[in-house]
């Protein structure tokens, strides 16, 4: 009798990246990576820009072609939901009926944009943007004239703003907040966006509330609380990302936000683990539980969870990062971003980093902002001085004259 | 066919352990200067998402891409791990008369 696979519920980055992983560290047993996307695992960041500017296709971005997971004996369902889990059992049961018996099991199940609440279903123009085959869609209505309006000042509307302006489209953002991104950004770095899409035509509109949507077949304008009405072609909803729990809900897995893992990222049944996008998982022992939605999170935790899986039994810990790419600048952060800013070193051309210490003046987080990727290196820095944990010189920082790779040496 | 050497910048303009953008020919390259002032070169972009390379970090021998954090030894072009699996391309380089010269069409 064959041994039961090792089964990757899910078949984005974290899951291709936690399969491929497993086949790389000599993995030989039977693995299936089931996901419900017709497509082979692939990164996301390109789909709100690359993808949607016509500057890059699927194949510049997936982890694997699928002549390649074949090669590797990857045996990937493509476009099949899972639909139940039992762990007693040790199974999962596909929509098509197959029940499966599994060895070890991640749960990379990811999320779906979050729906707009109060919207028309029949309404074909209101877009969403979290899968390749949605920006596909959504690149069909980002003609040149098109008039956009974006819903959600984050990083998805911030990004398809961008890439609609960069099509030729007139658009529109409104955030419901009092600045953009505020919720993971220093505010001078809101700024700073603020500031760029504006100079790049776009209309942005803060802390504004959408009263109503107005048309018959289609939305052909917002109407806001203000009174103001805003004609448009087509709406862009990016409010958040709802992650997929359902399936470790109904297994009886702890599920927060997130499905609950341990530090090694075990749910609470045998053989179970979680990555990714879905997974809540502890940086510290008693730190509070946190999902982290970035490229980062779904590399690190896919490769960390393969390892496990295969019995490394080591405690996940990576620093926090993520970046943005908008119009021809770039942000970048890394760690925990304080509510202080303990000091600012300008760079060229209107750049600067923000750094954030604790209480012994050692580094804790860091954020970026610059024209391409000239904060990189700057970032990558401030990566390894964040591990290094050494006390640091908030006037030394805050100098452009001071090389960090210098005070990591120091 | 024979290497062409072309002229890249003074040795100066490349500080110590860093690394600078060189287009030719509409292709970029990536020259770096080790911190024992040793002068390497590879193809500017990353073989993972053709990010330029001369935006991200050196560290000892070692090429940090700027967005993916994928890693390559620039003396070999060596992928040093995911999310990079394929090699830079290399090419010589020499240093004459404090000129850092790159072999193109190698």
């Amino acid at each position: 009798m064959n041994a039961a696979p090792i089964i990757i519920v899910g078949a984005g980055h974290a899951g291709g990246r936690a399969a491929l992983t497993l086949r790389e560290q000599g993995y030989n047993g039977p693995l299936m990576l089931i996901g419900d996307e017709p497509h082979a695992p692939y990164e996301r960041p390109p789909l709100s820009k690359g993808l949607l500017q016509g500057t890059a296709e699927l194949g510049g971005f997936s982890l694997s072609a699928p002549l390649a997971l074949q090669a590797l004996g990857i045996e990937h369902l493509a476009g099949h939901a899972v639909q139940a889990l039992d762990c007693d059992a040790r199974q999962v049961r596909l929509a098509d009926g197959r029940q499966l018996s599994y060895s070890g099991l991640l749960l990379a199940t990811g999320g779906r944009a979050r729906r707009l609440p109060g919207i028309t279903p029949g309404w074909s123009n209101v877009l969403y943007l979290r899968t390749h085959d949605e920006a596909l869609l959504l690149r069909t209505t980002l003609r040149p004239g098109a008039r956009l309006v974006v819903v959600g000042g984050g990083f998805i509307g911030l990004e398809v703003a961008a890439s609609a302006r960069a099509l030729g489209c007139t658009v529109t953002l409104l955030e419901a907040g009092p600045r953009l991104a505020g919720r993971v950004l220093p505010t001078e770095v809101s700024e700073s966006l603020l500031a760029l899409h504006r100079e790049q035509g776009v209309d942005v509109r803060l802390d504004v509330q959408i009263e109503a949507f107005e048309g018959a077949s289609q939305v052909e304008a917002v109407r806001l609380q203000d009174g103001s009405v805003i004609p448009c072609d087509g709406v862009v909803v990016g409010i958040g990302m709802q992650p997929n729990t359902d399936l470790a809900r109904q297994a009886g897995l702890d599920v927060g936000e997130g499905i609950r893992v341990d530090a090694c990222l075990r749910t609470g049944a045998p053989g179970v683990y979680a990555a990714g996008d879905v997974c809540e998982f502890r940086l510290q022992p008693e730190g509070p539980f946190q999902r982290q939605e970035t490229w980062r999170n779904a590399e690190a935790q896919g490769r960390h969870v393969a390892l496990n899986l295969l019995g490394a039994g080591q405690p996940f810990r990576d620093v926090p990062g993520f970046w943005s790419d908008q119009y021809h600048s770039s942000l970048q952060t890394i760690g925990q971003l304080g509510a202080t800013v303990a000091a600012r070193r300008s760079l060229a051309e209107g750049g600067f980093v923000l750094f954030y210490l604790d209480a012994q003046q050692r580094l804790q987080g860091a954020c970026g902002w610059g024209p391409g990727n000239s904060v990189a290196k700057d970032i990558k820095l401030c990566e390894r001085l964040i591990l290094a944990g050494q006390s640091l010189d908030a006037a030394a920082l805050g100098d452009a004259g001071v090389s960090l790779k210098q005070l990591l040496r120091n | 066919m024979s290497d062409q050497w072309i002229d890249v910048c003074a040795v100066d303009d490349i500080e110590e352990e860093d690394v600078i953008r060189f287009d030719h020919l509409q292709h970029s390259y990536a020259v770096y200067r080790s911190a024992d002032s040793e002068f390497y070169a590879t193809d500017g972009k990353c073989t993972h998402e053709a990010i330029h390379l001369a935006d991200g970090l050196v560290m000892d021998h070692v090429i940090e891409c700027p967005k993916h954090n994928g890693r390559f030894d620039y003396r070999t072009g060596k992928a040093l791990g995911a999310p990079v699996c394929v090699n830079l391309k290399t090419y010589p380089v020499r240093v004459e008369a404090g000129r850092v010269l790159l072999a193109v069409g190698a």
